[in-house]
């Protein structure tokens, strides 16, 4: 992965680069002209009141919606077209999801070898080692073998970000990971992206956690009615955002000292 | 919203789906076309196709058996569409009735248990002419004494223990927060069942509902046995007179035409309710 990203970076191609994306249900505008440009090793947050396109522009880039016009380009090539193997992106795309969306009738390891033996085609030591191991880093060693409803939810949220990771994705999309999480499980998960953002792990993740996107996001973008307003580096969002429904936006979900 | 006009990628992108589409609708007919075509041929040229033909398949055989077999599918239809109810309040009852935890109920869970492991291991058949045969034979007070009563009887005994174990399934798959949320409103157990359990319950398992169903119309067949004029019947009747299977194959037919809107019809409604309970969910 860290090979790949650097000849990438040789060449100064983006990672995944979004173009005036637009998607709409129905009558409702969800997307409006969307552009964001991935660089490898960025952690992109995306942060705006609920319904303002921050999981749909996800699933966009996931390709589980059609979008309505734009492009999106994925190591220069663009995965928006018709044409393109689907399967083969998502291959190289990691996902998880507000909700775990882990399979319960599958043990933990079960859960995250699926995917590196069905679609990437490990053998199951293979697998099951990997598994293991990253399982492992981050604590979950003693529920390999349980099923997922057993643990608790910044568990399940962990094993999911575990099943994400064993693909080996070259970018992670994490849509609201801690949004379901009890305030004090909410640290458990955090830990860990935290860990992958410092490994130089590439990720777009859609958050309520402010504090957090101050932290760690090398880029962050402020969405409202389906659109970028403004993005920029945490420090110039946070202090001293340029527009005024941002800082109405800050004022309600940080703390009254922050 | 009304000021977008698509981009050329994006008028370029929707050019070459549409040319997907209807590549794979060229892909479809070509396929179909030659399969069935391939088939057909393969079939009408073989060497025993106007022995087969003349056997099963004679035109003026199926015109003369036509009238008696229809009449006589009247009578399936009518023990189909006075069973399918029964069954349905029966088997709920029995679902219920297995489900039911006060104290007070165990003689009737008890019951329910015995009463679904029974039935639903006799044959069904052997319940028709048991039934149809016997219970006129005691000449029972009260109660109508034809075949056709104790016919449509043995049918709802026999499925409506199958249709409990449905029902029971479909009970059992509501997630237990379901009960609690009821509970926790201070909903008493039957309120629980009545208002929120069985109504989640019943729509889920209306596919494996409908596949009973279906088998239940097949089955009105049974009463054949106990020489009740329905349309195998007839058609047993106008072979056996003329040595030609036709009529068997136009009773086929009749039952394959009532079953299949049935299933066409279900899929619809289940897919109405989907749209409505997952409308917006991921």
């Amino acid at each position: 992965m860290t090979g790949s990203a650097a000849e990438r970076q040789a060449a100064g191609t983006p990672l995944l680069e979004v173009l005036d994306v637009r998607k709409s249900y129905g009558d409702r505008l969800v997307l409006d002209d969307v552009s964001l440009s991935v660089q490898p090793h960025d952690v992109i947050c995306l942060i705006g009141s609920s319904g303002s396109g921050k999981s749909t522009l996800l699933r966009c880039l996931d390709l589980l919606e059609e979008i309505d016009d734009g492009v999106i380009r994925l190591d220069g090539r663009e995965i928006s077209d018709p044409l393109v193997d689907q399967r083969e992106v998502r291959g190289r795309i990691g996902m998880v999801f507000q909700a775990y969306n882990l399979f319960p009738h599958l043990s933990v390891l079960d859960n995250c070898t699926l995917a590196p033996r069905r679609v990437h085609g490990l053998s199951r030591p293979e697998a099951e080692e990997r598994a293991r191991d990253l399982l492992a880093t981050f604590g979950l060693v003693d529920h390999v073998d349980k099923h997922p409803d057993r643990l608790s939810g910044g568990q399940q949220q962990r094993v999911a970000l575990v099943r994400a990771l064993c693909t080996r994705p070259d970018l992670l999309l994490l849509d609201e990971i801690t949004a379901a999480l009890d305030p004090e499980l909410v640290g458990e998960v955090l830990t860990i992206v935290r860990d992958l953002a410092e490994r130089g792990t590439t990720m777009i993740l859609a958050t309520h956690e402010m504090s957090f996107a101050r932290e760690v996001a090398t880029s962050v973008c402020f969405l409202s009615e389906g659109r970028i307003l403004e993005q920029g580096p945490p420090a110039e969002i946070f202090s001293e955002p340029r527009e005024e429904r941002t800082r109405q936006f800050l004022r309600r979900v940080l703390p009254p000292s922050g | 919203m009304s000021a977008w006009t698509p981009s050329p990628r994006e008028l370029e992108r929707r050019a070459l789906r549409q040319r997907l589409r209807l590549r794979s609708i060229a892909i479809a007919t070509v396929a179909s076309l030659a399969f069935f075509v391939a088939v057909g041929a393969a079939l009408v040229t073989s060497p025993g196709w106007p022995t087969v033909r003349a056997t099963f398949f004679s035109v003026e055989d199926a015109k003369a058996s036509f009238p008696a077999i229809r009449d006589g599918f009247w009578l399936n239809v009518k023990l189909f569409l006075l069973a399918e109810p029964l069954i349905l309040v029966v088997a709920l009852g029995l679902a219920l009735a297995r489900q039911a935890r006060a104290a007070w109920l165990t003689p009737l869970r008890v019951l329910a248990v015995a009463y679904i492991d029974f039935f639903r291991g006799v044959p069904t058949i052997l319940l028709v002419l048991l039934l149809a045969f016997g219970m006129p034979a005691l000449g029972l007070q009260g109660v109508p004494n034809g075949l056709f009563f104790w016919a449509l009887m043995a049918l709802v005994i026999s499925y409506s223990a199958y249709v409990a174990e449905v029902f029971r399934a479909g009970i059992e798959s509501i997630h237990p927060s379901q009960l609690a949320s009821a509970d926790a409103l201070g909903l008493s157990r039957a309120q629980a069942m009545r208002f929120v359990i069985v109504p989640q319950a019943v729509r889920r398992v209306v596919p494996p509902l409908l596949n009973d169903f279906i088998s239940l119309t097949k089955d009105t067949a049974l009463v054949s046995s106990v020489a009740l004029f329905d349309a195998v019947f007839s058609a047993r009747d106008y072979t056996a007179y003329n040595f030609n299977f036709t009529p068997y194959v136009v009773v086929s037919l009749f039952f394959v035409v009532l079953t299949v809107p049935m299933a066409r019809g279900t899929d619809h409604l289940q897919r109405r309710a989907m749209r409505r309970e997952r409308a917006g969910a991921l």
